[in-house]
């Protein structure tokens, strides 16, 4: 997967967890959670969907990694490279 | 419909043991993850707490009081779009006691009116203070305790304190003494919106949330009490069940932790050190209820969804749990709450303590539970006068009830205290493969957090699943 196809497969889950949320002023390097109104159990559900999707295991220490569309892309790229 | 236990197969990737919010949400999100789920429960009806019973064309609900607003988005991301067009507010919450008397819609924009206007409070303390609140984490410092909280930012002002935590004592059984996060985060989640219901009643969600579970595949089993938990080696292996084995490489407890522990995988499986931090937790009070049905042709008029009530003269949380205790709340169900349904019942609600009632003689006992139902209903006519004409049904339930029907360690009504979420989220360090989910730690209980708990329950057992 590209940078840019990660950075779609995030925003595609988001918007399963909420059809509501609206993308159009999101700045990649900032907070997901102070941008979309996302709280905790919102991001447990993307890691849910990762490891269904993609079979990847996030353990709950990296749950930080996954705060900005930036450092998830980070994060995910080297988990993603053959996807 | 759910099935008898010889139709289900003898290997599942996941059992769960026993079917509250939270084992029913540990279910339903594992089916949705792809895998084979077993789901067991000793009563004859799904549900848990969550549940209900029918008497003389009477429906009464158990816990079905008001939950937070966060409901709508939990039931509408794990479970389906009708079950959350289901959810309703309950707009007239009602006060009365020797302190004060008011209405409330009981949501933050309102109770900073009531606070600033009726009780006098200065607008920037009101808003300190909720920040503070809701600010507030499970995994902050947990050495304040709500007492000292209330204190800090209301000195003296023993009628705050009773309305700020009246509810949140009958809504988790929380106490003055319990760390003010558990307060915190349980009234941060009420004042968001206020207080809402299930429309249709308890037994309309549960028969919901059964049918998508069948739809997702789950096998369900009632009348299937779990014997053991069978563990070979540090590893779960799976359960014993009405003499049969069923086997999966995890199992998933609703039963309480200290059930959990000590009765279904037993002492021997643990660690020393684990069984330390076991033995240390202590289980919450449970309840006394009366359920008062109402005449087929018989109606009352609306004077509140919620009526938080008391005759003592201040809050205090151990005159709550007394056995004899003049506080209590009344959970008044119009023919709103079941619409076709049309019949008008109430549910008084009560604190109390498991071993109060328990050392009683059986003669004892019944005295004392008519002696109760008698309290309520001179509670009740104050607000109802009147109201004993209009009765075609009257019963009691007490902490011996509750642990009769959840087989709840001492009958308790909201699981357990903070100690319990830390031995609850570390069970599957100590044993591979099994996991609880349940009330623990005040913050995971009440219908919301049963639920929330339940899939993040569900995705550390999808990931052990995966990983083995």
């Amino acid at each position: 997967m590209t940078r840019d196809d990660i950075k779609d497969l995030i925003l595609e889950i988001i918007k399963d967890i909420d059809e509501d949320a609206d993308f159009t002023t999101l700045q990649s390097e900032l907070p997901l959670r102070d941008q979309l109104d996302l709280d905790s159990m919102d991001f447990l559900d993307i890691v849910m969907e990762l490891r269904k999707r993609h079979k990847l295991q996030i353990p709950e220490e990296d749950y930080p990694q996954l705060a900005s569309l930036d450092s998830c892309v980070n994060y995910l790229e080297p988990m993603l490279k053959n996807a | 419909m759910p099935f008898s236990l010889d139709k289900a197969a003898d290997r599942y990737d996941v059992i769960v043991i026993g079917s509250g919010l939270g084992g029913l949400t540990t279910a339903k999100r594992l089916s949705y993850c792809g895998h084979k789920v077993l789901l067991l429960e000793f009563h004859h009806q799904l549900g848990g707490l969550a549940t209900w019973f029918k008497r003389k064309g009477h429906i009464f609900d158990i816990s079905l009081h008001g939950f937070p607003y966060g409901m709508v988005k939990t039931c509408k991301k794990y479970w389906t779009k009708e079950i959350t067009q289901s959810i309703v507010q309950l707009k007239n919450i009602v006060f009365d006691n020797p302190q004060f008397s008011l209405k409330t819609t009981f949501d933050r924009v309102d109770f900073t009116a009531l606070l600033n206007k009726k009780f006098k409070i200065p607008q920037t303390t009101i808003d300190h203070f909720f920040s503070t609140v809701a600010g507030m984490n499970f995994y902050d410092d947990q050495t304040m305790t709500t007492r000292e909280l209330f204190e800090e930012f209301f000195p003296g002002r023993t009628d705050v304190h009773r309305l700020l935590m009246e509810p949140i004592t009958y809504a988790n059984g929380s106490t003055l003494d319990d760390p003010a996060i558990t307060y915190g985060i349980v009234f941060s989640n009420f004042m968001n919106k206020g207080v809402f219901t299930f429309e249709g009643g308890t037994d309309k969600l549960i028969q919901m949330m059964t049918e998508d579970l069948e739809k997702n595949g789950v096998t369900i089993c009632t009348n299937a009490k779990v014997d053991r938990i069978i563990v070979e080696k540090g590893k779960v292996r799976g359960v014993e069940v009405n003499g049969k084995v069923i086997t999966a490489p995890a199992v998933v407890s609703n039963s309480g932790i200290t059930n959990t522990i000590y009765d279904l995988a037993g002492r021997d499986v643990f660690s020393q050190e684990f069984l330390e931090k076991a033995d240390a937790i202590r289980v919450n009070n449970s309840s006394c209820q009366v359920y008062i049905g109402l005449k087929k042709d018989a109606a009352i008029e609306d004077k509140g969804d919620l009526l938080f009530t008391s005759t003592a003269p201040i809050f205090d949380s151990s005159e709550l749990l007394d056995m004899h205790t003049r506080s209590k709340t009344f959970s008044v169900y119009y023919p709103k709450t079941r619409p076709g349904h049309d019949r008008y019942a109430i549910v008084a609600s009560m604190n109390s303590r498991f071993d109060d009632w328990d050392s009683l003689t059986p003669a004892a006992y019944e005295t004392e539970k008519q002696a109760l139902i008698e309290r309520t209903l001179v509670d009740l006519n104050r607000y109802f006068p009147g109201v004993n004409d209009k009765i075609d049904w009257l019963e009691a339930a007490t902490p011996k009830t509750f642990n009769r029907y959840t087989l709840h360690s001492r009958g308790t009504s909201f699981g357990t205290k903070f100690e319990g979420l830390a031995v609850s989220r570390s069970l599957f360090k100590e044993v591979s493969g099994l996991f609880h989910v349940g009330s623990v730690g005040i913050i995971m209980s009440g219908w919301l957090g049963a639920i929330n708990y339940g899939v993040i329950v569900a995705n550390d057992v999808d990931g052990y699943i995966r990983s083995v």
